[in-house]
């Protein structure tokens, strides 16, 4: 199947830029999105940094670490299946996209431990919560930017799912044989941005202060 | 730009750094380097970011003009930090004028 670009791009290198461009400026004002929160995290933990450091002793380092490095594994499953759709190799291309999505359902499964744990321990905002030690008040601010922060990720998560579950069935229906994968490309810049928003919230929420008092 | 197709092993090497960086950065948290903890973690933060634009994200071998597009997102944060933190750090410098402080107007 020869490929050819649509009637208003010069080529298929310029129609390619311009989808892997107009993806990007999508991802800018993602930035903005996750960036506003984070700010407004940074700007009171400044403010309540005693109870911030209180309330990310609360959080599992070890299931936090563990979902960055499985995070980190399904990266590179993606930008193995963008390497297969370069390739040309679709029964590749299909395996690596279902792998991402393995690799991604396990992190959002150890996600709902974690918030299953913190309904055990009452450290929900609102849903009877009942922080044990001092400064109760700016330790449930902490955990509502935790819960914020955490969960549009995990929105972002699910969506991602569906966008790579939407490329597999394309790809088994032989859409990107002959050349044309921009989709699988530009999926795979969503799936890879979505994991560097976890690359900050990671340091963020959960290593705040680790040692002393 | 054309095409640059990535070799796996690339794929496979960046993997790795990232998972040493955060074993690294987990690994430092519990170091008491006092006000170089935050330094150190958002600072390999960083790092891993860039290593995935520039390798998963396959920035570096897109044309330069892409670059434009993957600073913007963080320029206009930085302005919208700057503008904002320059709010929140000045407040106290000046006093209240009287007229603010007392009762709420009914």
């Amino acid at each position: 199947m020869a490929m050819r670009a649509e009637h208003q791009f010069d080529d298929i290198e310029q129609q390619r830029d311009a989808a892997y461009t107009g993806m990007w400026v999508f991802l800018s004002t993602e930035v903005l999105f996750f960036g506003a929160v984070f700010f407004a995290y940074i700007l009171y933990r400044g403010l309540y940094y005693q109870a911030f450091v209180q309330g990310s002793r609360e959080l599992s380092i070890w299931m936090g670490g563990l979902n960055t490095a499985i995070l980190l594994c399904s990266s590179l499953f993606m930008a193995l299946a963008v390497h297969a759709a370069q390739r040309g190799r679709t029964n590749q291309l299909v395996m690596y996209l279902i792998i991402t999505e393995i690799v991604g359902a396990v992190f959002l499964g150890i996600k709902f431990l974690e918030y299953y744990q913190h309904y055990k321990d009452h450290l929900i905002p609102g849903m009877g919560f009942g922080y044990g030690g001092a400064n109760a008040n700016r330790v449930e601010l902490f955990m509502v930017f935790y819960f914020i922060l955490t969960g549009m990720h995990a929105v972002h998560m699910i969506i991602g799912l569906g966008v790579l579950s939407a490329l597999a069935i394309l790809a088994t229906r032989g859409k990107f044989e002959g050349g044309y994968y921009d989709p699988v490309d530009i999926g795979g810049l969503y799936w890879h941005f979505v994991d560097i928003v976890w690359v900050f919230i990671f340091p963020l929420l959960y290593l705040v202060k680790r040692t002393g008092v | 730009m054309s095409e640059h197709i990535v070799p796996p092993s690339t794929y496979f090497a960046v993997w790795a750094a990232l998972l040493i960086l955060l074993g690294a950065t987990i690994g430092l948290a519990y170091f008491p380097l006092g006000p170089l903890n935050v330094v150190a973690a958002i600072t390999i933060a960083f790092a891993k970011a860039i290593l995935i634009v520039l390798f998963f994200m396959q920035v570096k071998y897109k044309a330069r003009m892409m670059a434009v597009f993957v600073c913007a997102g963080l320029f206009w944060l930085a302005i919208m930090f700057s503008l904002t933190m320059g709010d929140y750090m000045t407040r106290s410098w000046l006093p209240h004028p009287t007229e603010w402080v007392g009762e709420m107007p009914k």
